[in-house]
């Protein structure tokens, strides 16, 4: 696309070398640690989540292979407890959800058009924070430490009466490391949305990815203070003795529940949401046309985000909820359809006018459609009480809920990979090992998942290690364990993709699939300031519209990190502003954060003498240097 | 902005200021996030709160209410500090410095007394943490709204500093204006939780 050419190669060369001088990174250790570039942030959010996600499969693998067969005692129980605690834990809170987010650290500010993320320091912060805590969870898991009382961690199983120990703490406090990096990323996520799109991108013209991920980060601002606070309640029950969930002196665990699922149920949408931007960003792409719909498509993506706090009593049916109140939280399991149905009839319509281009981005797409279909249907059976208190806790919640979040998001998610892969390395994956990478994913995802909602109606319970051969399940727990193999080869060969590709994969250009959004009128992969020149942006589809790039912003530093911040609605340019530049700071604070919430778990007064190292690295980060303020007094003007 | 010219069409913004205040700045948008976030919390503790209620026969459940002097005292001390605080905002947009330095520490004085009048509210709640459910959601309650206390005092310690010894920028400015937002918010946010506290047990007992 000649728009490309226009933002970026007209640029001079020496333009470009004081950008890179001034957005880039110092070499060695401590530079790299200390970066503040979104996309090296992002990328290794991107890895490090990854990489619990196969550790979460691996313990997954372990759960098949042990359930493959009857009476089988390939693990015991007290290691079964961890193993489905962890490996629920570790999908939720230092996958799904990172991930999802990571994505969005990378490529929002590509998608509108600026040079980095809002607030970089926080973002390296919330990356330190989150790595930190997942390995103070593995660390305790492979000193046999690790949580046991499920992903979801139901007191009273989970209090100090009957886990006693620090297997919980840790899962408590594993907790609070998660959700602050994820609290911090949506603040980032907001404002990079609103604050630094490219001049001309008004409302109307925001991509549907950065609609989704604006959407998904208020979700999180909303949803996760209720986990936080739970699992501070649950702490403080566990090391200090309140009692918020001890009956026996006024306490309730049934509030465990409602605090948890008031997190719990928007988390599933908080997972949901991105792939659902991420569909569209696909199905736009491959199928050569603006997406049908865009205004719907927007009001849905924000009605899904208001309707999924009103679901979350349905994972409680089998509690002494009122009815009255179950049948309300029934409706709206029946009502958040309408939106999600909205979406799928535009994307229906897109695909079905357009010329489709079957690679393997779409191909993930398309497996998304009969997968969450699925999903769903069971989702509707269990969103009636009757129906649920049959097949509650039962291998059938296993099987609705891996459709829902697989086929809701992981596809998605790799579909997405496979898209924006180019973008991120300069490189192709292979089309061939990629489509044998998602025909193994398919057939395994299914031939694992689907036996499981028969083994549930035919009353397996989940969380159970082992059961006696007169119960009939084997076979079919035979079947689903080769399914979960196939999933596994089929993660292996993508693995194997993304390594060889990564310095053999056909060099891919700035824009390989000709696709409408800015992230692709930039190189791949981008300079450390990702745009040479601002672009001004005209229309929706700004590469594909002949007026979509009217020209660039001139008059930012290029030897400074100054970038343009605009209007909330009009995306009209209202001031510049001069970027902190990379820190060692956010590493320091994460580090002493770290000491503070560790050693919390073995002594409440780490509280008190932790949060000084903190404050002191707090101040350490705030403190401006002499000579970044002389840096931004030369490019100051009041307002 | 020069839009004459279609063909190169470049739009300058090197006459646009560098920094902004309200909802125009990113820090604004950084302090609007923090204060969802912890309104959320507060809102959720609330919420157990009365929630326990509906579980326990009685309430307060076989203890005194709290007392109600050090806590009304604290309310109208924090109400107070609104008027030095919303003066040092008010001066932060004018870009005084002289003023927003003593607008800084003269409500650093009121978070002195306001802290200390917090150590008497705890020992006047009549309950201790682990006393029963009831006494763990009302120390959660204040001592969540004391963590904001302490640490709006510790950001308002070390801006007042940086404000003195400088080096000094128009930016920050608008951080001395972020500032009091949020310390607007920490003390509005003490109403309803002042409500629940001392008032409930009082007002509402079960």
């Amino acid at each position: 696309m000649s728009a490309s050419f226009d933002v970026d190669r007209r640029a001079t060369s020496a333009q470009h070398e004081a950008l890179a001088g001034a957005w880039g990174d110092k070499p060695g250790l401590v530079g790299w640690l200390s970066t503040v570039d979104h996309k090296r942030v992002g990328v290794r959010f991107i890895v490090t989540a990854f990489g619990f996600f196969v550790a979460a499969g691996v313990l997954a693998a372990i759960m098949r292979w042990q359930l493959a067969r009857p009476d089988n005692h390939l693990v015991g129980p007290d290691l079964y407890n961890q193993l489905f605690t962890m490996h629920g834990t570790t999908m939720m809170f230092l996958f799904a959800v990172p991930m999802m987010l990571a994505v969005g650290v990378y490529f929002v500010p590509l998608v509108v058009g600026t040079r980095n993320i809002a607030f970089p320091r926080m973002n390296a912060f919330a990356y330190y924070i989150y790595l930190f805590g997942g390995l103070m969870l593995y660390a305790a898991f492979l000193l046999d430490t690790g949580p046991d009382a499920g992903w979801f961690s139901y007191t009273p199983l989970a209090g100090p009466q009957y886990s006693a120990g620090k297997r919980v703490d840790f899962w408590a406090q594993l907790v609070t490391f998660t959700e602050i990096s994820s609290l911090l990323v949506a603040i980032q996520l907001i404002t990079t949305v609103l604050k630094l799109r490219a001049p001309g991108m008004a409302l109307q013209r925001i991509p549907l990815f950065a609609w989704a991920m604006m959407v998904t980060s208020f979700m999180v601002i909303f949803a996760m203070p209720s986990v936080m606070f739970a699992s501070t309640s649950l702490i403080t029950d566990r090391l200090v003795g309140t009692h918020f969930f001890n009956h026996a002196e006024g306490g309730d665990s049934v509030l465990w529940q409602h605090l948890f699922w008031f997190f719990g149920h928007p988390e599933v949408y908080i997972i949901f949401v991105p792939a659902l931007g991420m569909m569209s960003s696909i199905i736009s792409t491959f199928a050569r046309r603006p997406i049908f719909g865009h205004l719907v498509m927007v009001l849905s993506l924000v009605t899904t985000g208001f309707l999924g706090f009103g679901l979350w009593v349905h994972h409680m049916f089998a509690t002494d909820v009122p009815e009255l109140g179950k049948s309300f939280f029934t409706a709206v399991s029946m009502m958040i359809a309408i939106p999600t149905a909205l979406q799928i009839f535009n994307w229906t319509v897109t695909l079905w006018t357009g010329k489709l281009v079957f690679r393997t981005p779409l191909l993930f797409v398309l497996a998304f459609f009969f997968i969450l279909l699925i999903g769903g249907l069971t989702g509707l059976m269990l969103g009636s009480v009757p129906l649920d208190l049959q097949i509650h806790d039962t291998y059938f919640v296993v099987a609705h809920l891996h459709y829902v979040l697989i086929g809701g998001s992981v596809f998605p998610l790799f579909g997405a990979f496979y898209y924006w892969f180019p973008k991120m390395t300069g490189r192709m994956l292979s089309e061939r090992l990629g489509k044998w990478n998602f025909w193994l994913f398919f057939i395994g995802f299914n031939v694992a998942f689907f036996p499981m909602h028969i083994l549930g109606l035919r009353g397996m319970p989940r969380r159970v290690y082992t059961y006696p051969t007169e119960m009939g399940w084997g076979e079919l727990n035979f079947v689903a364990t080769l399914g979960a193999t196939t999933i596994a080869l089929s993660v292996a060969l993508f693995v194997v993709n993304v390594v060889r590709s990564v310095r053999h994969g056909a060099v891919a250009g700035d824009n390989p699939w000709n696709s409408p959004t800015l992230e692709w009128a930039t190189a791949s992969p981008p300079g450390p300031y990702n745009f040479a020149r601002i672009p001004v942006v005209g229309a929706r589809e700004p590469l594909w519209d002949p007026g979509g790039i009217r020209g660039h912003v001139t008059g930012l530093a290029d030897d400074k990190p100054e970038l343009l911040v605009t209007s909330v609605v009009d995306a009209e340019p209202d001031h510049r502003f001069l970027f902190p530049g990379p820190s060692i700071w956010p590493f320091l604070t994460a580090v002493a954060t770290t000491a503070m919430l560790v050693a919390s778990v073995f002594t409440p007064w780490a509280v008190v003498w932790g949060s000084i190292p903190v404050v002191v690295t707090m101040i350490g980060w705030f403190w401006p240097k002499r000579r970044d303020t002389e840096a931004s007094l030369a490019l100051e003007r009041k307002p | 902005m020069n839009r004459s010219r279609p063909e190169a069409a470049s739009f300058d913004v090197s006459a646009l200021p560098s920094y902004a205040f309200g909802h125009r700045s990113l820090m604004w948008w950084a302090t609007f996030g923090v204060v969802l976030i912890e309104g959320t919390v507060f809102a959720l503790a609330i919420v157990a709160y009365f929630y326990l209620r509906t579980r326990n026969a009685n309430w307060p459940p076989g203890v005194l209410a709290p007392g109600l002097l050090f806590g009304t005292l604290n309310t109208v001390v924090m109400l107070a500090s609104g008027i030095p605080n919303e003066w040092t905002r008010r001066r932060a947009r004018k870009e005084d410095l002289r003023a927003v330095q003593i607008g800084m520490f003269v409500c650093l004085a009121f978070a002195v007394v306001f802290l200390t009048l917090r150590v008497f509210e705890f020992r006047s709640l009549n309950v201790a943490w682990d006393t029963n459910a009831y006494g763990s959601a009302v120390w959660m309650l204040l001592g969540l709204h004391t963590v904001h206390l302490v640490t709006d005092a510790l950001d308002t310690v070390v801006l007042a500093v940086l404000m003195v010894t400088g080096p000094i920028e128009g930016k920050r400015f608008v951080d001395v204006s972020e500032n009091a937002e949020y310390w607007w918010f920490v003390i509005l946010a003490w109403l309803p939780i002042y409500g629940v506290i001392y008032l409930v047990p009082h007002l509402w007992p079960a």
